[in-house]
């Protein structure tokens, strides 16, 4: 067994991991304040997927350069359905807002479906084949600017939450809910902003996926799993455990396809979900409740 | 047995009989088509029911469901496909299977504490861990599926699942009748208060003496049995299983869909769940085709629909609500 191929897989593993990392970010925030489990949240992600596909294709925009209006677009999206339909959910049954969800999650996949058929859609980057040489290393350059953005997008709402007044507020509703109302916070539109934020991360999350997979509805539902996964294990409504959690199964993933096959890559991601569900059931970095 | 029927007023024993009786007759003048899909609905009233039982009274949300119906039918059809054990004995060895994963899932949720999502979320993922072990078998038949031949020469064997419509149709009329009235007895049994008790508050009922973790693997031993007998009779109506869709999230929707627009927690609410979506399922497909919109997906985004607004209009689904309509509560 040669090091340098085992290193090599394991920065794949990290790079990838990254995004991940993103995308379940979005899903932590969603949970952490809302309280509403984003069952459709994979679904969102291939959206974003196909967006940055029709951008590549019809205008030439870099995924890097459409992350941002499809954020900006997904905010809005997820502003919008937190007030119009998720807000009557908050504080019913969690299997009523499960059921929401999932029946939004099977209307975009099988939308997704009837607009785009089965085939997945590649987006070809001008240097999708390049990579970067350091020493024995070759780490492919799409997945290093990927990941780079993904830590970005990261940095920027960790920043937000924690130096902004409108972030300080939804924290405030995350800790005390009936403190927060009782201070006078809008709680309806916080919630709505933080739905939006949550979709805004799986918008960019899903726009910088196209750099390691193709657009495709089949890939829906194993990104929602993924998402919920990477959340449990690194501790839900912590962000910096999203970031861990998606980077030890990007790992995991990577070394799984690597040393057994690559359709039981997700075996092992399961195994880890059960794994952290009995013996540590608030997570990596959660606190106990 | 005499009280159940006791529950219901009179008023509605009249349609329930008459209903029964109409099933029970309709195969004389249904042609092949319309037998298919009340052979499909018998099914998802059944499975449905089986599922009831565990979220509609016990409270435990399982979204796992095809693990049982798929490790049921996969066990029945290699027993049948490599040792020709016929499917009558098959489906206990089917149900033991079944029920021993339903009892590690339980006995890891509720010994664990993992509740709500959290337990879904492990029913997802030993679905998707086994329907990847079965991709990655060669005795199954790996992702290419196992098929049943359906060979001429055995066609009247009833006793080995060998058969037309006819003995499908009579076969889930009873399933269906059954699982709903094994619903029933278990509903006013001393069990079936404890499950309520747990689903209301579990706290409460463990302050009172209710045995939680007990009451919660039954519920979860007899649905996964139940589920498993429906996947039997389901693998051996189509004569195929392919671990992507046996063990598919899709197929566990699927199981929920009736008890939910039903209603979820009732008797009846699995069989009008059924009634209602499947014959507007095959309907909706039938007009699609017909103006040639007949894209893949239209089906499926026709039943999210109708889950969003079910859950966002009747969150306790369409039978209390048709049941005051018909004027068929009881008067207390």
């Amino acid at each position: 067994m040669n090091l340098a191929i085992v290193l090599n897989v394991v920065i794949q593993g990290v790079l990838t991991g990254l995004m991940y990392g993103l995308m379940a970010l979005g899903l932590s925030v969603i949970f952490g304040v809302v309280r509403v489990v984003n069952f459709a949240h994979g679904e969102f992600a291939v959206v974003a997927m196909y967006a940055t596909y029709l951008l590549f294709v019809g205008l030439g925009l870099d995924p890097l350069i459409s992350l941002v209006p499809i954020a900006i677009a997904f905010f809005a999206i997820g502003y919008v359905l937190q007030i119009t339909l998720v807000h009557r959910f908050v504080g019913r049954s969690e299997h009523e807002q499960f059921i929401l969800l999932v029946g939004l999650a099977i209307i975009i996949v099988n939308g997704l479906l009837m607009i785009f058929g089965p085939d997945a859609r590649p987006t070809n980057l001008p240097y999708s084949l390049d990579s970067f040489a350091i020493g024995p290393l070759f780490i492919d350059t799409a997945r290093v600017y990927a990941a780079v953005a993904a830590l970005l997008v990261s940095a920027a709402l960790f920043a937000f939450f924690r130096y902004t007044s409108t972030g300080t507020a939804i924290r405030a509703c995350a800790d005390n809910l009936t403190g927060a109302g009782v201070v006078g916070l809008n709680v309806k539109r916080l919630y709505a902003v933080t739905f939006g934020i949550g979709l805004a991360c799986v918008g960019a999350a899903g726009a910088l996926m196209v750099t390691i997979a193709d657009a495709s509805p089949s890939l829906a539902q194993s990104f929602t799993l993924l998402a919920f996964t990477i959340v449990i294990i690194g501790g839900l409504g912590s962000m910096t455990g999203a970031l861990i959690g998606g980077v030890l199964i990007g790992v995991s993933e990577a070394m799984a396809s690597f040393f057994f096959a690559p359709s039981m890559k997700s075996m092992f991601s399961f195994a880890l979900l059960v794994a952290v569900l009995v013996l540590r059931p608030q997570g990596l970095m959660g606190r106990r409740a | 047995m005499s009280d159940m029927w006791a529950a219901i007023p009179p008023r509605g024993r009249i349609v329930l009989a008459m209903l029964l009786a109409l099933l029970l007759v309709a195969p004389a003048v249904l042609d092949r088509y319309l037998m298919s899909v009340l052979i499909l609905i018998f099914y998802f009233a059944f499975v449905g029911q089986a599922w009831n039982i565990m979220m509609g009274y016990a409270g435990q949300l399982s979204l796992g469901h095809a693990l049982y119906a798929g490790l049921g039918g996969y066990v029945a059809a290699l027993l049948w496909f490599y040792f020709g054990i016929g499917p009558w004995i098959g489906v206990f060895a089917g149900v033991a299977v079944a029920a021993a994963f339903g009892a590690v899932i339980g006995w890891l949720g509720f010994r664990f504490g993992i509740q709500g999502v959290y337990f879904a979320l492990l029913t997802i993922a030993f679905a998707e861990f086994t329907r990847i072990a079965f991709d990655n078998m060669a005795f199954t038949g790996g992702p290419s599926g196992l098929f049943l031949l359906y060979d001429e020469h055995r066609a009247g064997e009833w006793w080995n699942l060998r058969g037309g419509p006819m003995l499908f149709y009579y076969l889930g009329l009873i399933l269906a009748a059954g699982g709903a009235l094994l619903t029933a007895w278990l509903s006013r049994s001393r069990l079936g208060y404890q499950w309520l008790a747990v689903r209301e508050d579990q706290e409460a009922a463990l302050s009172l003496g209710v045995g939680a973790f007990r009451a919660k693997m039954i519920a979860v031993l007899i649905s996964a049995s139940m589920t498993a007998i429906g996947g039997v009779f389901l693998a051996f109506y189509n004569n195929s299983l392919f671990p992507s869709q046996a063990f598919e999230i899709g197929r566990s929707i699927e199981i929920i869909l009736a008890p939910v627009i039903g209603g979820l927690g009732t008797i009846f609410g699995p069989i009008i769940g059924a009634f209602i979506l499947t014959p507007l399922g095959e309907t909706l497909i039938a007009l699609t085709a017909k103006f040639g919109l007949d894209l893949p997906g239209t089906k499926a985004v026709f039943y999210g629909l109708t889950l969003m607004i079910i859950i966002t209009l009747r969150p306790d689904g369409v039978w209390p609500w048709l049941k005051r309509l018909l004027g068929l509560e009881l008067k207390p």
